[in-house]
């Protein structure tokens, strides 16, 4: 699993730290800070349920063999 | 438990987040996805922000990437507009006389527009892409342009009309727009900022005729104050109305909105989720519906775990943001029912600050607000989570 962020489009909500705080962190400004880009299979559903709880469409998930 | 066919009208947030939590949650049956815009999804609060300033093309306000749109394996039936629901057939009928069967139905059709009774005719609205397009080229060679509502919705075009170059006047019957929404301290400082940025902000005013010189292509806007004014352009930005022309004479019960129980169900195999969704809530006793961005998502994703079997997760706290100038306003939870507002960092004056709502006990809030402060807000709204989320 890879995980790539458009941070330009996060607007602080602070939703994927609160989902999955073993992968996404957020900085002083309260933006999307991604902790592990490419995170063990094992957290994946939480990385997927991340992404769709973000409200800016910021985080996308990729298989690591397509990327 | 796996069902053969969901369809849902409406590709919005909502309605895209149901798809895709239906697939997340291993739903593999078909899918099929009515909208009566052209688009594949795409995102809304763009549209007053960043695509309308041009700092952004449309495509980058697409919900999905081309990839995610193909691993969701629908079938979009797009430019179709639902007409009628059979209910008891289990029958979606379209404009042109198409059915669409379903086992289970979503309906995520949003709201529209409100279209001012004064202005019945040219006057702009934002609520979809094409219209983001067109006023934005409006925006290019218009000198003028008045915003009829004060909301967020048009103090977001406000900002970016002015930034833009543009002369923007807003005009609003209520004296005190958005206290309901920001708690009254906020409310009106941000009214200031506009006005101390250029912006003329008319409150307590309304519009009583209009008139619309064809010929100079401009208009004449005479006001409650017997004062008139002329602009370039108009744009209505007086709230919205859900979407549900199409429900009329079915079973559902609509009011403000699609009446759901407090999981989303409007009716055996139907469905309700987004801005057109009115679900019940049992600590608050009421139906309530939400124009947030962030409840569209949880909704749609509520709903697919229920038509998936999937355990159900807690309810969320309210979430809002708005973008104006080079200001961030977030909500967490309630601003409105608190009894008091204590400010926990910085100064309301300043250009950052962050106030905690609540009915007594500042450690139990009711609701976060941050102004200029998403960071320094973290550990409140952390708070609030943990302490009014329901597990
Ligand atoms: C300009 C703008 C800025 C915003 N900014 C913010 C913000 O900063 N923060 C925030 O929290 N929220 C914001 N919002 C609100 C947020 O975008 C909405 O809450 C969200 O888009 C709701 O999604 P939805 O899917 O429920 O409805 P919608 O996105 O409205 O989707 C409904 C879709 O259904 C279609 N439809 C309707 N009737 C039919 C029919 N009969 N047949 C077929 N299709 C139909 C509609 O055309 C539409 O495409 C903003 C909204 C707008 C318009
Ligand atoms: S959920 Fe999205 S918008 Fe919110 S902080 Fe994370 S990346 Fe930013």
């Amino acid at each position: 699993m890879n995980i790539q962020v458009d941070a330009d489009k996060c607007i602080a909500s602070g939703a994927c730290a609160q989902v999955c705080p073993e992968v996404f962190d957020l900085d002083d400004e309260g933006v999307i800070v991604v902790l592990d880009a490419a995170p063990p299979a094992e957290l994946r559903a939480k990385v997927e349920e991340a992404a769709a709880a973000c409200p800016a469409a910021v985080i996308e998930v990729h298989d690591q063999s397509r990327v | 438990m796996t069902r053969s066919r969901v369809v849902v009208v409406g590709a919005g947030a909502a309605g895209w987040s149901t798809v895709e939590a239906l697939r997340r949650f291993g739903f593999d049956g078909r899918i099929t996805v009515l909208s009566d815009e052209v688009h594949l999804p795409y995102d809304r609060p763009p549209l007053s922000k960043q695509v309308l300033s041009g700092e952004w093309e449309p495509g980058r306000a697409q919900l999905a990437s081309a990839h995610r749109i193909a691993e969701a394996d629908v079938e979009w039936a797009l430019g179709v507009t639902a007409a009628a629901l059979h209910s008891a057939d289990r029958l979606v009928v379209t404009v042109d006389g198409r059915p669409y069967p379903y086992d289970e139905l979503v309906i995520a059709t949003g709201v529209r527009a409100r279209r001012l009774p004064v202005l019945a005719r040219d006057a702009l609205v934002l609520r979809t892409l094409d219209d983001c397009v067109a006023l934005r080229e409006r925006l290019r060679t218009a000198r003028s342009l008045v915003v009829l509502g004060a909301g967020f919705l048009g103090l977001e075009v406000a900002a970016t009309a002015l930034a833009r170059g543009v002369a923007v006047t807003v005009i609003d019957p209520q004296r005190h727009p958005l206290a309901d929404r920001l708690g009254s301290a906020a409310a009106s400082s941000l009214v200031a900022q506009h006005r101390s940025r250029g912006v003329r902000v008319l409150t307590g005013t309304a519009v009583c005729q209009t008139q619309r010189v064809a010929e100079r292509d401009f208009w004449l806007l005479r006001l409650s104050d017997d004062t008139t004014i002329s602009a370039d352009l108009v744009l209505v930005a007086a709230g919205s109305v859900p979407a549900v022309e199409w429900l009329a004479g079915t079973s559902l019960e609509v009011d403000d909105g699609v009446l759901c129980d407090s999981e989303g169900r409007a009716a055996p195999h139907v469905w309700a989720v987004g801005d057109v969704a009115r679900w019940y809530r049992p600590d608050l006793g009421q139906h309530v519906r939400f124009e947030h961005r962030t409840s569209a998502v949880e909704q749609g994703q509520a709903v697919a775990r229920a038509i998936c079997g999937a355990p159900a997760t807690g309810r969320a706290i309210p979430f809002f943001w708005t973008d104006q100038f080079d200001l961030k306003i977030q909500v967490w939870g309630s601003t409105s029912s608190a009894a008091d507002v204590d400010v926990v960092f910085g100064d309301p004056g300043g250009p950052a600050y962050v106030a905690v709502f609540h009915d007594g006990d500042v450690a139990s809030p009711t609701g976060v607000l941050a102004w200029n402060a998403a960071g320094p807000s973290r550990p409140y709204r952390e708070a609030l989570v943990r302490e009014r989320s329901t597990a």
